[in-house]
């Protein structure tokens, strides 16, 4: 359903600071697919998932969406059919915007935007069964400001958002970064919960090894710029955090070295 | 201050209000700091007096003053989207070159339109007391612009607007393009500024080239002004604040003229009026 043949992203290219982020980068991704990306830092995780979500234009390859080419597309055409959630709780949503009127922007993703009211009662009804599902009491908050919800309520609301009209790709990256470790493990279960109930395709960028390991049923290992392992499901059963220290020493040369590990173990 | 005094700041907080109003969607709601309106409400202006005086419906003269103004922010719209000017420039260049395009529309620096017939002279036909038909019509005038204005930012359109302002990935991840809803935004408040400026001329019984200057400041003094007594609770109470601010800001300018001052003193005053208001956040914060 997604298909990256040959991607390139050179930033500054063609200047002393020329920075090869993506080279020749190839993947194909199945329908119903929840990959886990590991990585060293500036291995290209982020540049991979921004390269499809179409932050910024690639040098060169094609991205297939749906056997649709998307690369030349504008970001916000692309959106329409890719739902993203990223390291900043502060990044998804509007704060000076109450719940309902966010998840209003969320609902109307799929239409063309119009002058019919925002909201309505049967828009409200949805939005509570949908909040009530993550569990921290927001359906009876629909008209508080999200600027005064805690990060990890934010950040829930944003998942929520992303998925709310079945996106055919999701990407996460880093998402539960810049959270506490109580509020981490709530999102990464909202995220389990979401991805499998609507069976959404899914990118995750994780830094955490074992969360890598559990998460999902494919597990993609990224090294300066290109994929160096690609662990499908049976194979992924039967990792451990070690052995994949290891496959990456094999392959890097030298010792995985991550500043944000340290942190995450 | 007399009765006559009292009257004519409050028309003139009435008029201009509508002109906060636009400045209000540009600045606060899509984050915007549009300098354009120095020129679109003399555009405003110019487009009304020029059809009157060539003998035009003075309502009907007013819808082209809009659309002439919502070309002009379409302008300063393209300057930033298309051709990515940084906004404040964008504005400017678009402020500065309809200077020339005001001469051009009323081939002279001003035009009189004291014998013309005017949208408050229409409504006194309707036989309404002259000390108050003014007031009466503006009120009804700028009652309709909120109420369109508080409605439109309760639809899926105005939610995508507010949001632009807001956070601008959010609005682009939703599938929306920021530089159409800017470009929506520009259009929008620069309609409303052309309209005031439209009304201000036939208020005034004149267009002048040179009627734009310091209009921002005075949209700007009129929003800040009306957050701080009104507060942000809700768009409802915000674009009340808006008009009550710009009725305040042209009664604190008539007191200072009757104080003594200079009309030349004015732009001074209003712009230290302005930064003690945006900066009394500051203040506070330094206080506590
Ligand atoms: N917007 C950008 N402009 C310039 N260079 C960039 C940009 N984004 C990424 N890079 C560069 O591209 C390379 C890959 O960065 P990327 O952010 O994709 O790494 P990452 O794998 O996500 O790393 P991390 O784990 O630290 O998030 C890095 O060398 C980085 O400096
Ligand atoms: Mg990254």
């Amino acid at each position: 359903m997604l298909e990256i043949n040959n991607l390139s992203k050179i930033f500054y290219k063609g200047t002393y600071n020329e920075n090869k982020a993506l080279t020749e980068l190839s993947l194909k991704i199945n329908e119903g697919d929840f990959i886990t990306i590991v990585g060293s830092n500036g291995a290209g995780k982020s540049t991979l998932l921004n390269s499809i979500a179409g932050v910024f234009s690639i040098e060169s390859g094609s991205i297939l969406l749906d056997g649709q080419e998307i690369s030349n597309q504008a970001e916000h055409v692309r959106a329409k059919s890719i739902g993203r959630v990223f390291q900043n709780p502060l990044a998804g949503t509007s704060p000076e915007m109450t719940i309902e009127e966010n998840l209003s922007l969320a609902l109307a993703k799929s239409e063309s935007l119009s002058l019919r009211w925002g909201l309505s009662n049967y828009k409200r009804k949805i939005m509570k069964k949908k909040l009530s599902k993550l569990d921290i009491g927001l359906e009876n908050r629909l008209t508080t400001k999200v600027k005064l919800l805690s990060g990890g309520q934010r950040q829930s609301l944003t998942l929520l958002m992303a998925t709310l009209t079945n996106p055919s790709l999701l990407l996460l990256d880093e998402h539960t970064a810049a959270l506490d470790p109580a509020t981490v493990i709530k999102i990464k279960n909202l995220t389990n919960e979401l991805i499998s109930e609507n069976n959404i395709t899914t990118l995750m960028v994780t830094h955490n090894m074992e969360d890598a390991i559990k998460m999902g049923n494919r597990l993609i290992m990224m090294d300066k710029g290109q994929i160096i392992y690609d662990i499908k499901e049976t194979d992924k059963k039967d990792l451990t955090v070690e052995k994949l220290h290891k496959m990456f020493e094999i392959k890097h040369g030298s010792k995985f070295t991550d500043d944000r590990m340290l942190l995450t173990v | 201050m007399n009765l006559i005094f009292a009257i004519t700041s409050l028309e003139q907080g009435l008029v201009f209000g509508i002109m906060a109003l636009g400045v209000y969607i540009t600045f606060r709601i899509l984050d915007f700091a549009d300098l354009t309106v120095d020129g679109s409400l003399p555009l405003g202006a110019a487009v009304s007096a020029k059809l009157i005086s060539s003998g035009m419906n003075p309502i009907l003269s007013l819808v082209f003053a809009l659309i002439a103004g919502g070309l002009a922010g379409s302008i300063t719209g393209f300057l930033h989207t298309r051709l990515k000017i940084a906004p404040l420039l964008s504005g400017i260049l678009t402020m500065t070159s309809l200077y020339s395009i005001n001469l051009r529309i009323m081939g002279r620096p001003n035009i009189p339109l004291i014998s013309q017939p005017n949208v408050f002279s229409l409504f006194e036909q309707l036989g309404i007391n002259y000390l108050w038909s003014t007031i009466i019509l503006l009120l009804i005038i700028i009652l309709l612009v909120k109420i369109l204005l508080d409605s439109f930012l309760k639809t899926q359109l105005g939610f995508a607007l507010r949001a632009t302002g807001d956070n601008p990935q959010m609005i682009r991840s939703m599938g929306i393009s920021t530089n159409t809803m800017k470009m929506f935004g520009l259009i929008l408040s620069n309609s409303l500024v052309a309209l005031s400026g439209g009304l201000v001329a036939q208020y005034q019984g004149f267009a002048d080239v040179s009627m734009g200057v310091g209009t921002i400041v005075a949209g700007l003094a009129s929003v800040i002004i009306g957050e701080v007594i009104f507060g942000e609770k809700s768009i409802f109470i915000i674009t009340a604040g808006v008009i009550a601010g710009s009725i305040l800001y042209r009664f604190s300018i008539s007191l200072a003229l009757n104080l003594g001052f200079a009309a030349s003193d004015l732009k001074l005053l209003t712009s230290l009026l302005v930064i003690v208001f945006l900066s009394t956040p500051r203040i506070k914060k330094i206080m506590r």
